[in-house]
């Protein structure tokens, strides 16, 4: 084990079930960031705002946690460029497909208990886990 | 107005929850999922934390009934699983996995990693308009299209 970080990684994760719950308490909405972007994608409708509101959220939390902190959160990208557009590919396609990403179906759809979001997070999991030790054990890459 | 202004203050604290627990960052997500390398278990307390906060959220909900600025709670209903989720779920996590990236990270992490995150995410945009071309019927057209979580 290395890097292990329990305080920050409760805390922060209580902020995101923080606003997943906000976000149902008010808007009546769930907190899937796929969903919300795919719904920016469609054509124009009464949606649209309070997603690229949402989304304009997303983008502006580091200028948030700057201001909080006084500093910037460490953030390395180890992937190359082909492997970044592949992998985005995969993870926009899979997450139209499967009705959801990491948010809606592992943090909104789990605290649910609905049975497809339990199914899609075990799947996931375990296939970033099983292509996580190819690339790193197996190709080495 | 409400609808919009509280939405933006809550994607505001989604992605400082995924900045402060070390999510955005996709090394330490990779680190998490590397379980036969040096192991960081810190995004399962993520999750952990996450899920029980939303959990009881989710039943504030139903309790309350209707949401504050809107007339209903819009929450998918659908309980069976079908190939579509299925395949979806594994090609996600096959994408997720190589990069360490998810949608909200990826959107997150836009201005400080810029060259890296506006590739992916102008990727996965690809990806998501790919999905809308395909015709639906030749993906199991058991779900409605955009039910999406």
């Amino acid at each position: 084990m290395e890097g292990f970080t329990p305080v920050s990684a409760i805390l922060g994760g209580a902020m995101i079930g923080g606003s997943a719950s906000l976000l149902l308490i008010l808007n009546g909405r769930i907190a899937g960031i796929s969903g919300i972007l795919g719904g920016i994608l469609a054509p124009p409708s009464r949606e649209t705002a309070w997603r690229a509101a949402f989304v304009a959220g997303l983008v502006l939390a580091p200028l948030a946690y700057a201001g909080l902190e006084g500093s910037l959160p460490p953030v390395t990208v180890e992937a190359s460029f082909p492997l970044l557009i592949l992998a985005g590919l995969l993870v926009g396609f899979g997450a139209r497909l499967g009705s959801g990403c990491t948010s809606g179906h592992g943090v909104c759809g789990i605290g649910r208990g609905s049975p497809r979001s339990l199914a899609a997070t075990g799947i996931f999991m375990t296939v970033a886990v099983l292509t996580v030790l190819v690339m790193r054990h197996l190709v080495g890459a | 107005m409400a609808k919009t202004a509280s939405a933006f203050a809550v994607g505001l604290l989604f992605g400082l929850g995924l900045l402060v627990s070390g999510m955005a960052d996709p090394a330490k997500v990779l680190a998490f999922l590397d379980v036969t390398g040096r192991w960081d278990p810190s995004l399962a307390l993520v999750m952990a934390g996450a899920v029980a906060i939303s959990a009881a959220g989710y039943r504030l909900a139903r309790r309350r009934g209707r949401p504050l600025l809107a007339p209903r709670l819009d929450v998918p209903t659908r309980r069976d699983l079908d190939g579509r989720l299925f395949a979806g779920a594994a090609i996600f996590g096959l994408g997720w996995g190589l990069a360490g990236l998810c949608p909200g990270p990826a959107l997150t992490i836009l201005t400080l990693a810029p060259a890296e995150a506006v590739t992916f995410v102008a990727a996965m945009v690809a990806g998501m308009l790919l999905f809308r071309l395909v015709p639906a019927a030749r993906l199991k057209p058991t779900a409605a299209l955009g039910a999406d979580t």
